[in-house]
């Protein structure tokens, strides 16, 4: 129990927790003292001087130190001068003045201040609607200005710091709270200030500008139109905006978001997405989204959508139109008479109720169900994941987290966030990977193996005295296990390394404590809950079968699986837009995107969450459930496909670590710290606030008591290379070459960059390349021509190849590496 | 009597370490070490007298008393960012005495225990900077400064830095983020540097005269000090005498000396043999006292009773303003170098000196009316108990007391009657001013 104070403002006594500023304490008992710089996530500084109020404290006798009374009661005493109420902390006794006549003086004078310089530009200014100083300005400020007109500042009204975030200079206001979010939160100090007084402006001064994956957020949080996102600028107003509940899909997170729709004139008067907001969930993201959750959604309204059904009746043919019923019906006649040689591949970028269809589709028609994915251990994550209750904000001194081979950065950066929070907070962090990763910076230990040595390095760590001790006695330990540099066979083997670690150590079964999987998807973890298998060898497995693949594009993917399906009897493709694997498919069946229907993902935290439709689906597009249900029901089998909560209880029902849930209760909100929401943007931002379900964890099999069985794995996975050659090894790149990031390549296609792989100086010395240099890159069929980049940070004798980036590379493997440098 | 700070204007080459040992440099500082407590040196500099010389004259000894002892280590700062218009005493100290500054700093950093301290120096300062390290390698050599000092257990560095041209550095809390390798911008304070200064680590910040004074008062006694100046004031002040004066410079006079002695005896009374008008007695930083009554000449100058007049001490940078000066042109002066300095970080200093700077620029150049007045005047008060730090409060200083204290300065400047508005746009619904 922490330490309550009572005190008095505005003539309310209020009890507040010890330790926090009278600017939160007001705010938790629904008093607004304004604020321009201070924000709940950051430290104060007060600088801007909005929140001035009058302050008194009990008087206390300076010989005695015993507090005055008069008439009974302390006596007060106020200082002179007026004080700001975001850096003043709470004490037992203290008065607060925010609405007497001196404070309301303060706080006109400051806002008068504010606007000498700003352009009041509001009618163009892309905040305008949702702008903190505008609402302030009309509450506290006065109504005319004494500021001469012609004597306002001319500065830049277009100075991008970066490709994503551009800065107004004239409507700037100083605040420094982009600066803070950055180096406080993010932890990416690319922003600061440049010269002083009137002449101060903001700056970035990292090459590319404003290096970060979270540079949006600056953008809900700047106070004023100063930072916009170069998505938004000038797209809309932000009252001609609708706004839906979704969770990002980007990643395994599961980020709740917000989708800001319009209608547009472009989609014939039909609503289309402007904009990703986050949306407050402090137990997943906070307040925070990544920049490919907020940017990488043009997907979804673009022209490779797939519209209508398609059936091609031979190899050479061009696919047709055709009906709905037309082509199910086709599939499911092929599928029935396919039996035991009927195959179901599906990706994780499914609802959970679309994954529970196939999957009882495949198990009612005697069919195989593979979950389309480079990552395995997930027969672990159900087993000792993280217990219900879990929640990266809790985690602090006493517990310990382990982050193995994976680059959260680029993999999930809110988890990066998180995790580098609860470093901050005091948890002690063990950061094992063959490389460094950015988060080493706040690891008390980092832990260096040689590719292949993971999970040998996994099972040292309890003997390892002081790494050891760190984990075994913690009160709480979990550890997130990703795939930099791992393939299939080296993440299973990880996972299972990982679980008996937590398991040999009491960390299973209960908060804060078990199994993360940074996985490639948002619903990997609800396929693996439904029983959904990585097929070993996917090639063999498809040869001759009939496929009925929902939303993967092994074709694009991986020409190995390209010559399989070639062999495959037949191949029904269901997904939302044209990939590789459309083009060779016999039924093409058009999904709805995650924006046209709701439904429900599984986090990597076990964690369910709703999301709801937000634009109207395109063309003849269905939901992904209901497709399988209308081609089920041409197999006699009986499926959910109207009602996707009834698909939900279903589910509920069937599956074990889904007992209990409904659609009742993820929608279930509680009051959340910090409070933000339309009417306290001048508070959090323009964040927008849970209105519409914060999720529930599944239980995990440990909870139940459970003991898992893990059965024993190879130590050492990957293979040795040859004298001649490196070790090509596979890393993860939040900006990659995907399908979903390429539709909003307008946006991002500085931070995609061009195809290349990364060797260690010494390595392109042996080969006689310089950084930027072309190579030919050769492995396991696949080869290309790529840049090299130069990193001194890696090993030497290993190439790194980024995930969708050109290159077809699923684990560590040997490589031919040559120059093609041409010698004069 | 004989100088106490500039002791190198009676004895020739004092810069020198052999001479400046020769003339009792360093004893005192051994003496400490090997002698007395680090206690021991603190209740000799409370019981002095000795205040602060950087401006706010605080107790010195009672500053060093309140480094916070459960959090180590500590760090000592002399701030030599001397920046304040007016003010160039600590320049003459560490050019021709610095020794004696060196022994000061070293004093008080054996008084808290430190073992590391710092002299702080403006950007302009450069050749300083060179000079100190010379003559800090030169103490090393000597083994006044190092590792295990006099064989005892105690060592001591120091080190120089150089700030990069900031006014706003000689404030504390910016010094210590300049220091630091930050930007200069104050902190908010409480917490105050003595709890969490340099690196978040207890710090005590002195000035150089500060500094200059105390190896005088551990040779000579703090009764020796005490007996000096003012019962309010003890000691002597370095007064840097500036303005419409014959003779300005640095002049070392205790305190309670009168502005008449200062001006005149020392001074060489005013240029042109005008009469004074006012006196700014900290620089630009000051209040204007009026001088309108030659009994103001007769006000002793020690920190409570130049409070009598409306004004601060501070720094005691004394400028001398006669009647040929206008004090629109001063106001326009001091502004313009406040919204120059300001560091941008709160709002009311940033915007405020912009916006004075604006008007008073009006008015000065005869393009203001009364209302521009009045505006200025509203906007200085608007300014002023808002601000982070004391900078925006001193940039109020002379516009406040100027306008109220030599209103007629100001009617002159201005047109009796309204001017059209000259600047301001004809749009629809918005005042004229």
């Amino acid at each position: 129990m922490t330490n309550q104070v009572t005190l008095t403002i505005d003539g309310k006594q209020v009890t507040v927790p010890a330790g926090i500023g009278v600017v939160d304490a007001a705010k938790m008992v629904g008093i607004d003292i304004p604020v321009f710089c201070h924000h709940p996530k950051l430290e104060p500084v007060g600088m801007c001087r909005m929140c001035l109020v009058e302050i008194g404290r009990p008087m206390r006798d300076r010989a005695t130190g015993q507090i005055v009374m008069e008439n009974g009661a302390p006596k007060i005493q106020f200082l002179p001068k007026l004080e700001t109420a975001c850096t003043n902390k709470v004490e037992e006794g203290m008065v607060v003045l925010s609405q007497s006549a001196k404070a309301k003086d303060g706080q006109r004078g400051t806002v008068e201040f504010l606007l000498t310089s700003h352009p009041l530009d509001c009618p163009v200014c892309d905040k305008g609607g949702e702008c903190p100083l505008q609402n302030l300005t009309m509450a506290h400020g006065p109504g005319k200005s004494r500021f001469l007109f012609d004597e306002k500042l001319r500065l830049g009204k277009r100075v991008p710091l970066g490709d994503l975030i551009v800065l107004d200079q004239e409507r700037c206001i100083q605040c420094a709270r982009c600066i803070r979010f950055q180096d406080e939160i993010a932890g990416d100090s690319v922003l600061g200030f440049d010269d002083r007084s009137r002449s101060t402006r903001i700056i970035t001064f990292s090459d590319p500008g404003f290096d970060s994956v979270f540079s949006g957020n600056t953008s809900d949080i700047c106070p004023v139109g100063a930072l916009t996102t170069r998505d938004f600028r000038f797209e809309a107003r932000p009252w001609e905006l609708e706004s839906a509940a979704s969770i990002c899909t980007q990643c395994p997170v599961g980020c709740n978001i917000t989708l800001n729709t319009r209608r547009e004139a472009r989609a014939s008067g039909d609503f289309v997405v402007k904009r990703v907001m986050p949306r407050q969930n402090e137990e997943v993201n906070e307040i925070w989204i990544c920049d490919k959750g907020r940017f990488a959604h043009h997907y979804t309204d673009s022209k490779k959508r797939l519209t209508q059904p398609l059936v091609r009746s031979s190899k050479v043919e061009k696919s047709v139109h055709t009906s709905w019923d037309a082509a199910t019906q086709l599939a499911a006649d092929k599928f029935l008479a396919a039996k035991e040689n009927f195959v179901i591949l599906a990706s994780g970028r499914l609802a959970n109720e679309d994954l529970f269809n196939l999957k009882s589709l495949a198990d009612r028609a005697g069919g195989q169900a593979y979950l389309y994915s480079r990552m395995g251990g997930g027969e672990f994550t159900t087993q000792v994941g993280v217990g219900a209750g879990t929640n990266f904000a809790n985690m602090g001194a006493g517990t310990t987290i382990i982050v193995a081979a994976s680059d959260l950065y680029q993999e999930a950066p809110i988890w990066y966030l998180r995790v580098k929070q609860a470093a901050d907070r005091g948890a002690t962090l063990i950061v094992l990977n063959a490389r460094e990763t950015k988060l080493d910076r706040y690891a008390s230990f980092v832990v260096r193996y040689a590719y292949g040595d993971e999970v040998k390095s996994v099972n040292d760590l309890a003997k390892s005295e002081k790494i050891g001790e760190a984990f075994t006695k913690a009160e709480n330990a979990a550890i997130l296990f990703g795939s930099d540099g791992l393939g299939l066979d080296g993440t299973s083997n990880l996972a299972a390394a990982c679980a008996k670690l937590l398991q040999d150590t009491g960390h299973v079964g209960k908060p804060n404590n078990g199994l993360i999987g940074v996985w490639e998807r948002a619903n990997d973890q609800g396929a693996w809950e439904m029983g959904f298998q990585v097929a070993e060898d996917l090639a063999e497995i498809l040869r001759g079968k009939s496929v009925y693949m929902v939303g993967a594009d092994p074709v694009g993917d991986d020409p190995a699986l390209a010559t399989a399906l070639e062999g495959a009897a037949f191949v029904a493709v269901q997904d939302v837009m044209e990939t590789a694997t459309t083009e060779i498919a016999d039924v093409v069946l058009p999904a709805q995107a995650f924006t046209e229907r709701e439904g429900t993902l599984t986090s990597g935290e076990r964690r369910v969450q709703r999301f709801y439709s937000a634009v109207p689906p395109t063309g003849e597009s269905e939901a992904d459930f209901a497709i399988t249900a209308r081609l089920a029901s041409h197999m006699d089998i009986k499926l959910e496909g109207k009602s996707v909560s009834a698909a939900f209880e279903n589910l509920a029902e069937a599956v074990k670590s889904f007992e209990g849930l409904s659609y009742a209760k993820i929608s279930e909100v509680k009051p959340q710290w910090p409070i933000v929401g339309r009417g306290d943007m001048y508070y959090g931002g323009t964040t927008y606030e849970n209105t519409m379900g914060l999720g529930a964890h599944l239980t995990a099999a440990a909870q139940g008591g459970e003991t898992v069985r893990i059965p024993q794995v190879q130590t050492e996975t990957a293979p040795r290379p040859k004298a001649n050659e490196l070790l090509a090894v596979p890393v993860n790149k939040l900006y990659d070459r995907g399908t979903t990031v390429m539709m909003s390549a307008n946006l991002l296609r500085e931070r995609i960059g061009s195809p290349s792989v990364v060797l260690h100086p010494e390595s392109a010395k042996n080969l006689g390349v310089e950084g930027g240099q072309l190579v030919n890159i050769s492995f396991d069929g696949v080869s290309g021509d790529v840049a090299v980049k130069l990193d001194d940070t890696i090993s030497v004798g290993v190439v790194l190849v980024p995930r969708e980036m050109g290159l077809a590379i699923h684990e560590p493997v040997p490589a031919q590496v040559r120059s093609l440098v041409k010698v004069e | 009597m004989s100088y106490i700070v500039l002791r190198h204007r009676d004895i020739p080459d004092l810069n020198k370490l052999d001479v400046y040992q020769k003339n009792g440099g360093f004893a005192a500082f051994q003496n400490a070490v090997t002698k007395m407590k680090p206690n021991e040196v603190t209740d000799v500099v409370k019981n002095s007298g000795l205040r602060g010389r950087g401006g706010a004259g605080f107790p010195t000894g009672m500053k060093w008393s309140f480094i916070d002892n459960k959090n180590w280590p500590h760090y000592v700062v002399a701030n030599a960012d001397e920046s304040e218009p007016g003010t160039f005493k600590d320049r003459e100290i560490m050019e021709g005495n610095p020794f004696q500054f060196l022994e000061g700093l070293a004093l008080a950093s054996y008084a808290v225990s430190a073992n590391v301290a710092y002299v702080y120096l403006r950007g302009e300062f450069w050749q300083l900077a060179n000079s100190l390290d010379r003559q800090i390698a030169e103490m090393e050599k000597a083994g006044i400064l190092g590792d295990k000092l006099f064989g005892g257990d105690y060592s001591l560095r120091i080190y120089t830095h150089l700030g990069a041209g900031a006014y706003i550095c000689g404030e504390e809390t910016a010094l210590l983020e300049s220091l630091e390798g930050k930007r200069g911008q104050p902190r908010v304070r409480p917490p105050f540097p003595p709890a969490v200064g340099l690196f978040g680590k207890p710090t005590i910040i002195n000035n150089v005269e500060t500094f200059a004074n105390i190896p005088m008062i551990l040779a000579n006694g703090a009764d020796w000090y005490k007996a000096i100046g003012t019962a309010d004031s003890a000691g002597v002040k370095v007064f840097s005498l500036s303005g419409r004066v014959r003779k300005p410079g640095n002049y070392e006079l205790p305190f309670g000396t009168t502005f008449r002695e200062l001006i005149y005896t020392h001074g060489g009374g005013v240029q042109d043999s005008r009469a004074v008008k006012a006196i700014m007695p900290a620089g630009a930083s000051s209040s204007l006292i009026v001088v309108n009554d030659e009994k103001v000449l007769d006000t002793p100058m020690d920190y409570a009773t130049v409070r009598t007049l409306g004004g601060d001490l501070g720094s005691a940078s004394v400028i001398i303003l006669d009647d040929s000066v206008s004090m629109d042109w001063l106001v326009n002066k001091t502004v313009h170098f406040f919204r120059h300095e300001s560091c941008g970080k709160c709002t009311p200093c940033r915007e405020g000196t912009y916006w004075m700077s604006n008007i008073i620029e009006r008015i000065h150049h005869g393009q203001g009316t009364t209302g521009d007045v009045d505006l200025l005047l509203n906007v200085a008060k608007q300014i002023q108990g808002k601000c982070l730090c004391a900078l925006g409060e001193f940039s109020t200083m002379a516009v406040v007391t100027g306008i109220e204290r030599f209103p007629q300065d100001f009617k002159n400047a201005v047109s009796p009657a309204p001017l059209p508005p000259l600047y301001v746009k004809k749009n629809e619904g918005m005042e004229k001013v």
